[in-house]
């Protein structure tokens, strides 16, 4: 379950959204300028909502009726950002270190080894980001968000800064990390087809609201 | 050779001359040091956080880079002397005092180098893409270890930057000094002190020339190795 019920005003911009979300893969979709970016940035409480309650599963992060804010830190959101922003400074396995470094501890660990051969980064690992590739940049931000052994994970546009021969194999690994690890999805796409086929939801935001809620393909069929 | 002066004259170092450059180099060093730490935290506090009296600290900070240097030597002196406010707290709790020691010409030194070593710092962390920190946070890393694993390398050629200023500032810092801790060869008086006094002896011509050249020996040799260091360190970032 995933509950998104915001309200907040940037400026001249207004956003106003009320998604509420059973699957375990929730795609929001809608042109540039929709305010996507900003619901994820809120999610993961680097922006805070004038208004709002978001929680993921039975994990409240904000409420602000009861005036609850949980900090970013704590909040465990493995949040793959657009740019990838992997650490320049440290290598590729330094930053998927520092992921696991403040891993949420109270459920099973993700495994490091077990991230490296699912991103296919193992021979990339002392290599600086600088060197890499954007898909290898965005599986390296993947990695580093899943070994935070994170409540959800958020992807912003993962398929943007990839090359057409390399979204597939995104798609493919977006796939494979719904199977293989049981965390709730959020993801982002100025293309609804794109995404239609992972989804169990589909948010259409457009100038900052929410114009259509719909099932998406991965829905499980209730009964 | 140097206006009348010979080679030879040139390099005959005397001990108090000596005596002079290796007090200099230990009252810049010891004030770069250990003004660094907060150099470092107020130029964080400048770049990276919002409140109230914000522009008070950044003025603060500034004041001994605008003020005549014999005015914050004197104000050095109202408040570190041993009568002063300052001054009879640290002698109380940590035995130190700074009046006409060495240690005063540090302190002089740190106060009047914070200016640039602030500046210098607080550019390389503003230069520090905030939205790497952001990602930081939300990987779970408190805002300690956000500023230790990621801030502080990324702007860690700044930083150098300003350790070195702050030295070079120190090892030039003149009317503060005099001021505070007057021009007692073999306790305070510095490098750029033993030069002035050379200057009022009618025989000193040959010991200004000598002090001065390692005077710009100094400032060159700092000069190039924070060249050297900063391009050492952005070509690790970039990788390679």
């Amino acid at each position: 379950m995933i509950e998104i019920v915001v309200r907040h005003r940037l400026g001249a911009f207004a956003i106003e959204a009320d998604i509420r979300a059973s699957g375990r893969i929730l795609a929001i979709s809608g042109p540039s300028g929709a305010g996507k970016t900003t619901l994820l940035n809120m999610i993961s409480g680097l922006l805070r909502p004038t208004e709002g309650r978001i929680a993921v599963d039975d994990v409240v992060f904000l409420d602000t009726a009861t005036g609850f804010d949980m900090p970013t830190r704590l909040r465990s959101i493995g949040y793959v950002f657009q740019e990838p922003r992997l650490f320049p400074h440290l290598s590729v396995a330094g930053n998927l270190r520092y992921g696991a470094r403040f891993a949420r501890r109270d459920s099973p660990l993700v495994g490091f080894d077990e991230v490296v051969a699912l991103l296919g980064v193992a021979h990339l690992l002392a290599r600086r980001p600088a060197r890499l590739s954007g898909g290898e940049k965005q599986r390296v931000a993947i990695g580093r968000a899943l070994l935070s052994n994170p409540r959800a994970l958020l992807l912003d546009e993962p398929l943007a800064a990839i090359d057409d021969a390399r979204r597939r194999d995104i798609l493919g690994l977006i796939e494979q990390l719904r199977d293989a690890f049981a965390i709730p999805m959020i993801f982002v796409s100025h293309q609804a087809g794109e995404v239609e086929r992972l989804a169990s939801d589909i948010a259409v935001l457009s100038q900052g609201r929410l114009v259509e809620m719909r099932a998406g393909a991965a829905r499980p069929r209730s009964g | 050779m140097f206006a009348g002066v010979g080679l030879d004259e040139a390099l005959a170092f005397t001990p108090a001359e000596w005596t002079a450059v290796f007090l200099s180099l230990r009252v810049a060093s010891v004030g770069a040091l250990a003004s660094l730490p907060f150099g470092v935290a107020v130029a964080w506090l400048l770049a990276r956080r919002r409140f109230p009296g914000k522009s008070l600290l950044n003025a603060a900070v500034h004041l001994p880079l605008v003020l005549p240097p014999v005015v914050t030597g004197w104000l050095l002196l109202i408040g570190f002397g041993r009568q002063g406010m300052f001054g009879r707290f640290f002698e109380q709790a940590f035995g130190l005092v700074f009046s006409f020691r060495w240690t005063g010409a540090a302190l002089a030194a740190a106060v009047m180098g914070f200016p640039l070593m602030v500046r210098a710092i607080r550019l390389s962390i503003e230069a520090v893409d905030g939205r790497l920190e952001e990602a930081a946070s939300t990987l779970g890393a408190p805002a300690w270890f956000v500023f230790g694993s990621i801030t502080l390398p990324l702007a860690a050629p700044g930083i150098l930057a300003g350790l070195i200023l702050g030295f070079a500032r120190a090892i030039g810092e003149f009317g503060a000094t005099i001021t505070f801790v007057a021009n007692i060869p073999g306790q305070t008086q510095t490098l750029a002190s033993a030069i002035w006094s050379s200057t009022q002896d009618p025989a000193g011509e040959a010991a200004t020339w000598r002090l001065t050249g390692v005077a710009i020996a100094i400032a060159v040799a700092a000069l190039l190795t924070s060249e050297a260091l900063a391009a050492r360190i952005s070509r690790q970032d970039a990788g390679e």
